[in-house]
Parts: structure tokens; sequence; C-alpha cells
């Protein structure tokens, strides 16, 4: 009896979490233009979608930022969890006390502190300012992933392999980045869709000239329901879904490659 | 041989370090430099001490505004603890497998897009929307609520999208509670309320705290939930921030503001250092107790 009760309130709760995003999905296939009701199943927001230049267009400039800043920020994340866990030196535990703070840090405050030095820097603001941006927000999202993969591995296998000569770029690359690669692919998923989901920093640190989805889509639901938004959240979301339940299977497999 | 060694270690340490720097503790020092600056129409800012920015925040009408902030994030932190509170214990009822799925359902939208599941909740709070469909279904009222533009609807959206970083601290506090605590307190003769109130609750006090945490600061940056939910009427510290940064350009008070976040942010932690001190002593989970 208790069980059935702990049950159903789970249940609640995933429905609440869930409700949302279904009636997205549903409007987007809705021929009702507010989607209050049903009239109908269609396609014709997809297809006004991808007619819609601008749209089209904010949407490669995301997937540009995407790419490059998650593919950034898995490097010098990577990096940076390998020196964390392998290396003494000087400025260690400020590093590991920046990471905790950039990710606690509430974005608007990041995106302001970020609007500041490039303002003062005289860096113009549009791809380059955005991509310094997500790298950023991304960064202490990868250095975890990996630190913690580090942490329960074995670390006898590369003092062996120091003791057999080898150096430290080769305990990294033929031991190390193996064992860890699936961190890594993590890391960069979870990047990847923070970064295409980013609308509070990026509001801030882009310029006219460059504008990208999410901050296109605030402005179009400003104004409005529009289905063709409905249309591009179902397929953010489920790009994001995907993305997700890639990079959590792959923490998951734990101890193969 | 052993320069290839110093090389990797070099880039290795060299880049994060330097990213970290220039991009997360240069810009933190620069925003409190600003706030100390005076306010310059044309260029922004004028490299000249001044408090101006420091008064604007203790301003009457931006008291009130603040206030204002406040209360919606607190009630949002309130929301979501009454909800993931109850969901953990449920939680922890379930055999581990089944725990992981339902917690893996819960963070698969925390990673989506929160701008696009808070316009799905305008479907939901409108006038013809959802909950106000059902009621009129039901018969419990006659013409439809209000919802939509209003404080609930802030609320309502932020504690929605802030749900799962409540429930994974409080969850992962539970995890690692002793429940042979329980056990023996209840061969003593303690009743359940008295297990939950000076047993489970005191020690999961920190996830308690660092759920509140990571809850309250975001909920008051969100300015698109206010934009999207509360009409104009209702707006958070975030929208206020970005007021001052993009259209009226008072740059040292939106940098005070900031500051005044990471002060709250400060605080909050030191909390949760000093909940996380007690519930060790008070617990068996430290293991200085045996």
């Amino acid at each position: 009896m208790t069980r059935i009760f702990k049950l159903g309130f789970i249940g609640l709760v995933l429905l609440y979490v869930y409700t949302p995003i279904l009636i997205l999905v549903t409007n987007s296939f809705n021929a009702s233009r507010y989607g209050y009701k049903w009239d109908g199943f269609t396609f014709k927001w997809y297809e006004k979608l991808f007619e819609n230049d601008s749209l089209m267009e904010a949407g490669w400039h995301t997937l540009q930022v995407g790419l490059t800043s998650a593919t950034a920020a898995t490097v010098i994340g990577t990096l940076a969890a390998v020196a964390l866990q392998r290396y003494r030196f000087y400025g260690k535990g400020a590093v590991s006390s920046l990471v905790f703070v950039s990710m606690l840090t509430p974005d608007i405050v990041m995106a302001i502190a970020l609007l500041i030095l490039f303002i003062t820097l005289g860096i113009e603001l549009g791809y380059m300012s955005l991509l310094i941006a997500h790298i950023t927000f991304c960064l202490p999202f990868v250095i975890i992933s990996v630190f913690s993969r580090l942490k329960g591995m074995d670390m006898s296998v590369t003092e062996a392999a120091r003791d057999l000569g080898a150096n430290e770029w080769n305990v990294f690359s033929k031991i190390i980045f193996p064992m860890i690669l699936p961190a890594i692919a993590s890391g960069w998923l979870l990047s990847f869709t923070l970064s295409i989901d980013d609308v509070i920093v990026s509001s801030f640190v882009t310029g006219p000239g460059y504008e990208i989805l999410p901050l296109k889509v605030y402005s179009m639901v400003r104004v409005g329901v529009s289905p063709e938004v409905n249309a591009i959240s179902t397929l953010l979301f489920v790009g994001s879904v995907m993305l997700i339940v890639i990079s959590q299977l792959l923490l998951r497999k734990k101890g193969s490659l | 041989m052993n320069k290839q060694f110093n090389q990797f270690r070099f880039w290795a340490i060299g880049l994060a370090t330097s990213w970290l720097a220039l991009f997360v503790l240069v810009p933190s020092l620069m925003v409190l430099v600003t706030s100390f600056l005076t306010r310059d129409a044309d260029f922004l800012i004028q490299y000249q001490f001044s408090l101006e920015g420091w008064k604007s925040v203790l301003d009457p009408s931006f008291i009130s505004l603040l206030w204002d902030s406040v209360f919606m994030a607190m009630m949002t932190a309130a929301i979501c603890l009454s909800i993931a509170y109850p969901f953990s214990i449920c939680l922890m009822g379930l055999p581990q497998r089944w725990r992981s799925i339902i917690l893996f359902l819960l963070i698969v939208p925390f990673w989506t897009n929160s701008l696009v599941r808070i316009y799905a909740i305008q479907f939901l709070l409108g006038k013809k929307g959802l909950i106000n469909q059902g009621l009129e279904f039901i018969g419990l009222i006659d013409k439809p609520l209000d919802l939509l533009y209003s404080q609930f609807a802030v609320i309502f959206g932020l504690s929605y999208i802030l749900l799962p970083f409540m429930i994974l601290p409080i969850y992962s506090s539970m995890e690692k509670l002793d429940f042979k605590l329980l056990d023996a307190a209840k061969d003593l003769g303690a009743n359940a309320t008295e297990r939950l109130l000076r047993i489970t609750l005191p020690l999961t006090l920190p996830g308690i705290i660092a759920g509140c945490l990571m809850v309250i600061l975001p909920a008051m940056g969100m300015f698109f939930v206010a934009d999207l939910l509360g009409g104009s009427k209702h707006a958070l510290l975030g929208n206020v921030i970005k007021n001052q940064f993009i259209q009226t350009r008072d740059w040292p008070f939106g940098a005070a503001l900031s500051i005044l976040m990471i002060a709250l942010l400060s605080f909050m932690l030191w909390l949760y250092y000093r909940a996380t001190k007690m519930s060790n002593r008070a617990g068996g989970i430290n293991d200085s107790n045996f």
C-alpha cells in the first residue's frame, strides 16, 4: 500500500516535469495555430521553419559556437583535470577553487563579468566573445566529469609505465587518455548541450551581427505564441535528449575501452 | 625525454590556469572595481571612484523590488523543497535499479533548453491552457482564472525549472544516511515523526542547504522566466541587472547588484559548511564518533 503511494507520488512529479514538454511536442504537429485544441496533424510548421532563412542562419551559428566551444572546453578541461589529479604545482588550490566558484556563480553574474572584460579589452561582441564565454561556463563541467573518472582509476598502471621509461606525454596519450575517453566524450556532449541551450550568458555577450538560435527563439516567444517556435523547440529538445542519453550511457559503461 | 615531460606538464597546468585566471578571476575582480566607479552616459563608465552604484542599491524604491525578487526566489525554494524532500524519501524506498532510472528521467529535461520549457508553461497556465480547461471541465470554475502574467506564474515557472537542482543534493545526502541509526531509534521507541525530525532532517541538512543554494541564486537571475511568465510587473534581480547593462547603462549599479548576489552565494556556502560540520558531529557519518 505504501509502495503504491510512493510510486504514485514519484509518478506525479515525473508527470509534472514532462507535461509542458509533451504539450510543446504535440503542438508542433497541431494544425491549430494557437494550440489550445487539436485541429489535426500537420508538418506545416516544420516546413515553415526550414523556409525561415534568419532562423536557419541562427541555427547554423548556434551549431558553430556549440561545436567549437565544446571542443575547446573539452581539450582545456581534460588537461586541467589531469593536471589537478597528477601534478603538484604552485596555485593548485586556487585553481580548484576557481573551478568550484565558476560552477556555482550564477549565470547572470558570469555574463556581466565577461561583458565588462570584453568591453574593457575591446573585444568585439560576436562570434569570438560568445566562444570565450561558452568555453568558460562549460569548462568546470568537463573538469569535474573527467576528474571524477580519474579518481576512480587505478593509478598503478601509470606508475608502471613511468618505471618502464614512458614520458608524461606517452603516459597521457597511451594510458590515461584511452581510459578516460568515455568521461571526455560525455564532457564534450554536456558542453555542447549547455552551449546550444544557453540564454542568459549569450544575451549579454553577443552582438547584433551574430544571432544565435536560443536568443532568436527568445525574441520570438516574447512577442507571443508562434507555431514555428514549437517546431524548433521540439527539434532542440529531441537533439538535447539524444546527446544526454548518449553521454549518460558512456558514463555508465565503467571499465570498458 | 625529460624535456617532453616538462612540456606536457607545462601545457596541462598552464592552459587551464591561465584560462581560469583570465576569464573567471580577472572579470570577477573587474565587477568589483566597476561597482565603485562613476557612471558615464557616453563611455559607460569613468575611471573615478564613486559610491553612487552602492547608493542606488539602498534606494527605497529598489529595496522593494529586491524584496519582491528575494520573496519569489524563497517561495520557489520552499516549493521545490516540499516536493523534493518527500520525493527523495519515496525514492529511497525503491530498489536501486528503479532509483537510477527515475533519477535519469528527472535529469533529462534539466539538460534541455530551459527557455523552451518556460515557453511551454504558457500553454499550461494560459487562459485557454490545460489547467483552466481542466478546471472548467470538472466544473470548479465558470470563467478561466488569470494564472499567466502573475507572481504565481513566475514562481511556478522557476520551481518547475529548478526542481531537479533541489532533488539531486537532497537525494545524495539521503543516500549517505546510515539507516542503522533509524533502526536503532525505532528499537528505542521513537515514532516516525521523531525519527524524521531528530535523525533524518538534521543529517540531511547539508543536502537541503545545498539544494536551496542551487535553487535560490539561479532563481534570482533567470530574467527570461519573469519576462515570459510575469509580464512586465514582476521583475527578478536578473531583470534589474540586465536593464542596467543593456538599457539604462548604469554599470556601477548593475555591478553592485552582482556583488550582492556573490555575497549571498558566499553566505549560503558558509551555512553549508556549518551544516556539514554539524551533521558530522551529531550523526554517525563521521567515524570520529566511534
